[in-house]
């Protein structure tokens, strides 16, 4: 899967997770652009990709992440070739 | 099971847009029939995202302010160890499942005994009707080993006494009472096997607190809420998540926030009242392996010998279990009524008996009539019902058209029936009393005394009946009943004021208020306590104000109401009154009494029909009538010292 579709794929969740209806997802998409995205939508973001994508992250995978396309690369990598 | 809160519906794919259309009824202020909608949204097996949707409708509807709905109100305060921010949102919307609109308040990161016993903190200054104290082991100071079982009683010692303080402090300011959740115990072994030997292990200091939180618990100090089963119902292995608790302070895996709600919510829909009444039971292929109408007698899978048949054998066992604790057995299904009751009478496996079913319903009719006809039957709301089918046509068309009936899903597997039916939490308790045991045997009875008065009329068959009414105070010995019935009586109650057991102690002790608990027996048996009744003496005036007025609808159209009310006027005159007064406070459920007052020679002397009103009976011109029912009132309601007193 490449990292686009990757995004579009988080994209999709992200309506649910953050309970917004506008919301244009790209690789730079951060925190700073989602307002309602702190510190417990987080979490729910980050359970809600594991159960999508049918992975665990690591804490140490997660924590210094800026943007979705950080968060995609890290997906990518966890993902059966 | 547990932790896919299996019998539940699916969540239907549009349910966003159906929240947001609720949303958007709530921004235009068309608050009517918001409670009902939020409920039917949360049937289904809600996830983390779509609980928090749920709960932020909930949320603006609340701040709407709106008048009083079909469904219970409770503000709730959590207090607890760790980050509990999802966990509040999620009980918030679960709750309404349980016909409840919850406003959930939590405590600040990390000051949960702060929260507790500071008592002009913000926390204690919201406001609540209850409180819960979700604690994990570390908090309380049992997370490591102690050298000795000194030590170890000391540690559990210690951490008693600071859990006793957070109740005390906060049963101060939560009026119906607190709630303890027990202690999860961790997964890690430290000798292995020998833990469940050594004394000093974490996990004998947790066997500790947990069984002093359950000495709490049946001393009334608290509500019980069993987290430490709900995480063996999942296995503590995935309940405890070592990685969220250190990167986020998450106490347990977040993915089971769905099932950690629910079992929060249940224990306050008992606390309330809400909790259902009555199992109703499809028959072919629910009861019984097989149709009965195809395949005979002889026929069926029942009974030992084959695994289908034990599977249906477990089924019954367990529907009589719920009996036994006082749930109604009702069944519903399609078959002719003579065809349907041969198993009752002739299968020798069968271990429900046709005089264990109040209400018998076997025809070729649609379901969703025949539970409004078994509802009506047994005289108990929709609400009140559960709905066990193995036929998922059946379920789906009750579901649509009596969203207020609890209908589980089940699996393909009838082995699995029984645990999916009891996992629910329908029949959640928070106490239980003798007249719970017999309350199932009463509404047989009823159906009996109904068939009965069919044959005669109305004044000859109340003569017949041989009825005994017993007056007397509230007391200790039946305070849970009497709780029990001021939180759960709808229909026949006057006023709809809530008291919790705590409350109820108090009004006993209460030298302002005189208290009476009414029993009926007639010769079809004892109906147990049917009335509760608290007068208001209104400063030792000339004025009793009755404060709460309610009967169980099991015995409408006896003229108990007149006996109650000929034993108040007598309480009130001897007390040294002149005239009482009645309040009638509408609600969603107790139109039945909007004319109580006048129908019993009140006249109303403030208020207009369809809100609130207020009504005076004067003591000096009130006649008490002839009823056809013995009085006994073992102690008088107001003895000389209580006139001293006033």
């Amino acid at each position: 899967m490449t990292v686009d579709d990757i995004i579009a794929k988080i994209a999709g969740v992200m309506f649910d997770v953050f309970d917004v209806d506008d919301l244009d997802v790209t690789a730079a998409t951060s925190a700073d652009d989602v307002e309602e995205w702190d510190s417990l939508s987080h979490i729910r973001f980050i359970i809600t990709l594991e159960r999508l994508f049918k992975i665990k992250f690591l804490n140490e995978e997660i924590a210094d992440l800026k943007n979705v396309g950080d968060l995609a690369r890290v997906i990518q990598a966890k993902l059966p070739a | 099971m547990f932790a896919e809160l299996a019998w539940l519906e699916e969540v239907p794919p549009d349910f966003r847009a159906r929240v947001k259309a609720v949303r958007a009824r709530v921004a235009a202020g068309t608050l009517a029939g918001v409670e009902e909608a939020l409920y039917e949204l949360a049937l289904g097996r809600l996830d983390l995202n779509q609980l928090g949707q749920l709960a932020s409708v909930l949320a603006a509807y609340t701040a709407a302010r709106p008048p009083p709905g079909p469904f219970a109100r409770v503000r709730l305060g959590v207090i607890g160890s760790g980050t509990l921010g999802m966990v509040e949102p999620a009980i918030a919307a679960t709750a309404l499942r349980h016909r409840i609109v919850a406003t959930v308040v939590g405590g600040d990161y990390g000051s949960a005994v702060q929260d507790a016993i500071d008592p002009d903190g913000r926390f204690r200054s919201i406001g609540f009707d209850l409180a819960l104290i979700a604690l994990d082991h570390r908090t309380l100071g049992l997370d490591r080993a102690r050298a000795s079982a000194a030590e170890a009683d000391a540690a559990v010692d210690a951490a008693a006494g600071m859990l006793g303080a957070m109740i005390d402090g906060l049963a101060a300011s939560a009026a119906g009472g607190v709630l303890v959740a027990t202690i999860v115990p961790p997964v890690e072994p430290l000798f292995g096997s020998f833990d469940a030997v050594e004394t000093g292990t974490v996990a004998a200091q947790v066997a500790g607190i947990n069984a002093r939180i359950a000495g709490l618990a049946r001393d009334k100090r608290i509500v019980l809420v069993d987290m430490a089963r709900a995480a063996a119902w999942v296995g503590i292995d995935r309940w405890h998540d070592a990685g969220q608790w250190h990167s986020a302070k998450l106490p347990f895996d977040p993915d089971l926030i769905p099932l950690y709600a629910d079992v929060v919510a249940r224990t306050v829909a008992a606390i309330r009242g809400t909790t259902r009444k009555c199992l109703v039971l499809d028959l072919d292929n629910t009861l019984w392996g097989g149709v009965i109408g195809d395949d005979g007698v002889d026929g069926i899978a029942l009974g030992q010998g084959s695994a289908k048949g034990e599977a249906f054998l477990a089924v019954q066992h367990a529907a009589l279990a719920l009996r036994a604790r006082g749930i109604i057995l009702a069944v519903c299904s399609k078959n002719d009524d003579d065809v349907a009751r041969t198993p009752f009478r002739d299968h020798p496996d069968m271990p429900i008996k046709e005089s264990d079913v109040a209400a018998f319903v076997a025809n070729w009719g649609d379901k969703a009539t025949n539970l409004r006809a078994i509802a009506a039957a047994l005289n108990i709301g929709l609400d009140a019902l559960v709905f066990l089918d193995d036929n998922p046509v059946e379920r789906a068309q009750v579901r649509r058209e009596l969203p207020m009936v609890a209908v589980p899903e089940l699996p393909a597997d009838p082995a699995l029936y029984p645990r999916t039916l009891l996992a629910a939490g329908y029949f959640e308790a928070v106490a239980f009393a003798q007249e719970d045991r017999d309350r199932a045997y009463q509404y047989a009875a009823n159906a009996e005394r109904a068939a009965f008065a069919g044959t005669s009329d109305m004044g000859a068959y109340l003569a017949s009946l041989d009825m005994v009414a017993d007056f007397r105070p509230f007391d200790a010995v039946n305070r849970a009943r009497i709780a029990q019935l001021i939180n759960k009586s709808n229909q026949f109650n006057l006023t709809t004021r809530r008291y919790a057991e705590a409350q109820v102690a108090a009004l006993e002790a209460d030298p302002t208020k005189v208290t009476l608990q009414v029993r009926l027996t007639d010769r079809f048996g004892d109906n147990g306590m049917i009335s509760v009744i608290v007068l208001d003496r209104g400063g030792g005036g000339a004025t009793w104000e009755i404060d709460t007025w309610l009967m169980s609808c099991r015995v409408l159209g006896r003229r108990l109401e007149e006996a109650v009310l000929a034993r108040i006027a007598a309480a009130a005159r001897s007390g040294g009154a002149s005239a009482l007064t009645g309040r009638y406070i509408p609600s969603a459920k107790n139109k039945m009494v909007a004319d109580h007052y006048a129908k019993l020679g009140f006249e109303c002397i403030d208020g207009d029909a369809g809100g609130e009103t207020v009504w005076r009976l004067d003591l000096g011109t009130y006649v008490a009538p002839d009823l056809p029912m013995r009085i006994d009132a073992t102690t008088s309601p107001v003895s000389k010292d209580d006139v001293l007193a006033a």
